[in-house]
């Protein structure tokens, strides 16, 4: 019985862990954390999660029993988000026993992004493209927006692998784009550098954190929401010091 | 045509931000609608010279309030709705220009343009905020576990 309290405890946390790097709510974290323990019998489940730490901790009969958990890397991935929903769900149902449950959490962990490297940039790029156009830009705008946001996507992605500093990426990607963008209006394409740059600059928004840290403090998470706020105003500044610099420098 | 063109760009600008975000195959296409709603609310209510800041809050409401629908539909998180459609309405050119203007050394236009860079960001807060405590009081869903209904 006590080491089936402890794996249920697991899958628990393994559930959290995935999500939470997944880019989940830190409500919906919590509240999925504790529908698993309910699932499995266990009626009194505490959980605290913060954007870089789990800690649960169930009560039974026998003493309190709490697990901690760091998290310390989070990426976007919103298939794992919407996976381990589903496989909340059906634990909830009773279709899952606890073994079940942990590989089935286990191979989503694993599971590679669905759509390639190179259909992520080509999305970048269209995402770019498309923002010149809906900010009342003309046509002749859309490929150099193109062109220089994937080359910004790209950077992004890239050079958080290389150098894991917070805030580095965006910084050289906004640097990046934006002196691309400045290079391919001097070389005659497009018409309009405002909306080349601000087109090309679409990508590296965070808007996942804005919306997550909107959630977040009005689920009264006020822990996660300032931090996930505070995290996108300094993503919103390293941007906009890349793009300051390009602007100085022309 | 303006209004065709904008439709089809914001679906394909925020189904491509779903791509960059590892979205389900399956729901992209839905939220690519859920994008293009939320930028035609905004598109029309500006289109009609009614201010940036209430036409900000229409359209993250409807993007959050389809977004619960959808949720409830397809028995997904709601985050995966709403991310791609919030994406149009983030003030990134009245941010720029804010940053242009530091940058010259023109303070005042600066402030000015951060300080409505601010408004506009607050109002899609609001507006997902009042889609929340809508959804909540009028399709009310089910109440999340909770100290007293997990001991029960």
């Amino acid at each position: 019985m006590l080491e089936k309290q402890y794996d249920i405890m697991d899958v628990s946390l393994l559930a959290g862990k995935i999500m939470l790097e997944s880019g989940a709510e830190t409500y919906r974290v919590e509240d999925t954390m504790m529908r698993i323990a309910l699932s499995y019998g266990i009626e009194e489940s505490h959980s605290f999660v913060t954007p870089t730490g789990i800690m649960f901790s169930i009560e039974t009969d026998e003493p309190t029993k709490t697990k901690l958990m760091r998290i310390s890397s989070r990426t976007t991935d919103l298939y794992k988000v919407s996976a381990v929903n589903a496989i909340s769900r059906r634990i909830s149902a009773g279709e899952l026993t606890v073994s079940q449950a942990y590989k089935e959490l286990k191979a989503i962990q694993k599971a590679p992004m669905f759509f390639s490297f190179l259909m992520q940039i080509a999305a970048a790029a269209s995402t770019s493209g498309c923002f010149v156009i809906l900010l009342k830009g003309s046509w002749d705008n859309v490929l150099p927006a193109m062109l220089a946001g994937a080359l910004a996507y790209f950077l992004v992605l890239k050079v958080a692998d290389i150098v894991p500093t917070m805030f580095f990426s965006d910084f050289i990607a906004a640097l990046a784009g934006g002196g691309a963008a400045y290079l391919l209006f001097r070389m005659g394409l497009g018409s309009d550098l405002d909306r080349i740059i601000v087109g090309t600059l679409i990508p590296l928004v965070p808007g996942l954190l804005i919306t997550n840290a909107v959630r977040d403090l009005m689920a009264g998470h006020f822990l996660s929401g300032l931090a996930k706020g505070a995290e996108a105003l300094l993503t919103a500044l390293a941007i906009g010091t890349g793009i300051a610099v390009v602007m100085t420098l022309i | 045509m303006t209004i065709l063109t904008n439709m089809l760009f914001s679906f394909l600008a925020a189904a491509s931000f779903g791509i960059m975000f590892n979205v389900p195959k399956s729901l992209l296409f839905k939220c690519g609608t859920v994008g293009m709603a939320g930028w035609m609310v905004y598109y029309f209510l500006s289109e009609n010279k009614i201010d940036p800041l209430p036409s900000t809050v229409a359209a993250a409401f409807t993007i959050a309030l389809i977004g619960h629908v959808y949720a409830r539909v397809y028995k997904t998180p709601v985050i995966i709705f709403t991310i791609a459609g919030i994406i149009p309405l983030v003030p990134g050119g009245t941010a720029y220009r804010a940053m242009r203007s530091f940058v010259q050394n023109d303070y005042n236009t600066a402030i000015n343009l951060a300080a409505k860079a601010f408004m506009i960001s607050g109002s899609i807060a609001l507006g997902l905020i009042l889609s929340d405590v809508f959804y909540q009081l009028i399709l009310r869903r089910k109440p999340a576990v909770t100290k007293a209904s997990a001991r029960k």
